[in-house]
């Protein structure tokens, strides 16, 4: 398999983790699901550094982000399918 | 595989009282903040000593006073330190702590500043600290099972990288050693915020999950909703996991708790500082999630080896337990790999296995066991943080 440029913890996850540095928008990523290895493609529509999340699927404002197939926050913002997620359109729900 | 875990075996320095430590430390210990400078001068004239200057030890009262003296007390038992100094303002506190180290039948002597003066209390303590000297360095290391190290974990600097990576990473090794005999600490209360139903679930019965539970509540309503003037965002997560990817607390969360592993279960919940009383096995102690205020606390309640995920590349060491820092961020390794002894980058590439890495990390844990220096070692972070649980009166 070729190096893969996202990883996601499990099937249900609804964001996946950029794993390789310098990622330009419009690159079509190898992903790869951690749970059983599998993997499918995906198109990043921004510039996303190392580390950073992506969205897998469209999202609504106020829909729940999910990683590890556990809540992790409330989209504050829709999100289209291959862009940036962080604390621009994430929040937690606690505190 | 299992009997490969139980065959492995480190040469350590085995104490009066059982223990084993993996370092040989002579410790001049101030027992306040006033009896650093005291300290630091014995330390400066005795080589091969090490002061522990800290900030507190003054005026503290009630649980934040016997904190700090489990604090101090369980940092000399440490059976990483072969021996001890300890200096304080007056005869009091110093003796108590003295009595308290006393009992692991370790080397100990007290010193008192007042109606002596720094000059006289530094040359009486210098002659005492040139003796445990020359009795630490006659002391030998010899074979020890791996059941015999305690091993504990605290993730810092954290990002996405740490929950796909290293935090797994030392939860494999747990996973394989903890069957053998060793005794792990986790701890991090405000960090497992988000994760608190899976945690509550780890716990080897339900009445110690309902213990942990309480307390995981007691500190948000206690410290939290009390302090609190917003999300938190830039405390925790802080300012590096968000620049690392890290977006919610619950996100961080479910990285952190990724160190326990898939079977491990946690037997007893610790108060800071404290050292374990209910056997071998898995503990989860009432901890800040601050790196150096963790490691300090988990070193004071006996742990002899710190395994360190961090994502971002946190930098801190500890005195007197080394403290191995794992990280899966290849950025990390590429900027700032002078502070990286296992590097599990290989994961993100799909190179290496989570089963590969904990091999690489037990490997690492030994031969830092046998005495190589870690990162954090040769690099000189002594990072020495009392934990202080309210204003002095």
């Amino acid at each position: 398999m070729s190096v893969p440029q996202l990883l996601v913890h499990e099937h249900e996850d609804n964001v996946g983790v950029v794993v390789v540095e310098g990622l330009k928008a419009d690159t079509e990523m190898t992903c790869v699901v951690t749970a059983d290895n599998s993997s499918f493609s995906l198109t990043v529509r921004d510039d996303v550094p190392i580390g950073h999340k992506v969205a897998l699927k469209e999202i609504q404002a106020g829909d729940t982000a999910i990683k590890y197939g556990e809540d992790i926050g409330r989209f504050i913002a829709d999100v289209a399918r291959g862009e940036h997620v962080h604390v621009h359109n994430l929040k937690t729900k606690r505190w | 595989m299992s009997s490969t875990y139980s065959d492995l075996t480190f040469k350590g320095y085995r104490r009066d009282n059982g223990r084993v430590g993996v370092r040989n430390h002579v410790v001049i210990l101030p027992v306040d903040d006033i009896s650093n400078a005291a300290c630091e001068a014995v330390a400066n004239n005795i080589k091969g000593t090490m002061a522990l200057p800290h900030a507190y030890g003054r005026l503290q009262f009630g649980a934040d006073l016997d904190l700090h003296f489990r604090t101090m007390i369980g940092t000399g038992s440490n059976p990483n330190v072969a021996a001890v100094v300890v200096i304080g303002i007056e005869p009091g506190w110093t003796k108590k702590i003295v009595d308290g180290i006393a009992e692991t039948g370790k080397p100990v002597a007290g010193f008192s500043i007042e109606q002596n003066g720094d000059l006289a209390t530094i040359a009486a303590a210098s002659r005492k600290a040139k003796e445990f000297v020359h009795y630490a360095t006659e002391l030998q290391r010899e074979d020890c099972s791996v059941s015999e190290l305690w091993i504990s974990t605290k993730c810092g600097e954290s990002d996405t990288t740490t929950g796909l990576g290293s935090c797994p990473t030392v939860g494999n090794m747990y996973d394989k050693l903890l069957p053998e005999g060793i005794y792990g600490c986790f701890g991090e209360t405000s960090e497992i915020t988000g994760a608190e139903h899976i945690c509550k679930q780890r716990a080897a019965t339900p009445e110690v999950g309902e213990r942990w539970y309480r307390m995981w509540q007691a500190y948000q309503t206690e410290v939290i909703e009390a302090h609190k003037d917003s999300d938190l965002s830039e405390s925790q997560p802080t300012k590096g996991n968000i620049e690392g990817g890290l977006t919610t607390i619950e996100e961080k969360a479910l990285g952190n708790l990724e160190k326990i592993g898939r079977t491990s279960r946690y037997i007893d919940i610790l108060e800071p500082a404290e050292a374990p009383r209910s056997g071998r096995g898995l503990y989860f102690m009432d901890s800040s999630s601050a790196a150096a205020e963790c490691v300090t606390l988990m070193a004071a309640g006996g742990y002899v080896v710190h395994t360190f995920p961090t994502g971002q590349g946190n930098v801190i060491g500890n005195p007197i337990v080394p403290v191995i820092k794992i990280t899966a961020n290849p950025r990390t390794v590429r900027t700032m790999g002078e502070h990286v002894d296992v590097d599990v980058s290989g994961i993100l590439r799909r190179e290496m296995t989570i089963d590969d890495a904990g091999d690489a990390l037990i490997d690492n844990i030994i031969r830092t066991a046998n005495g190589r220096s870690t990162a954090a070692e040769a690099l000189g972070h002594r990072e020495f943080v009392m934990t202080k649980l309210y204003r002095s009166a």
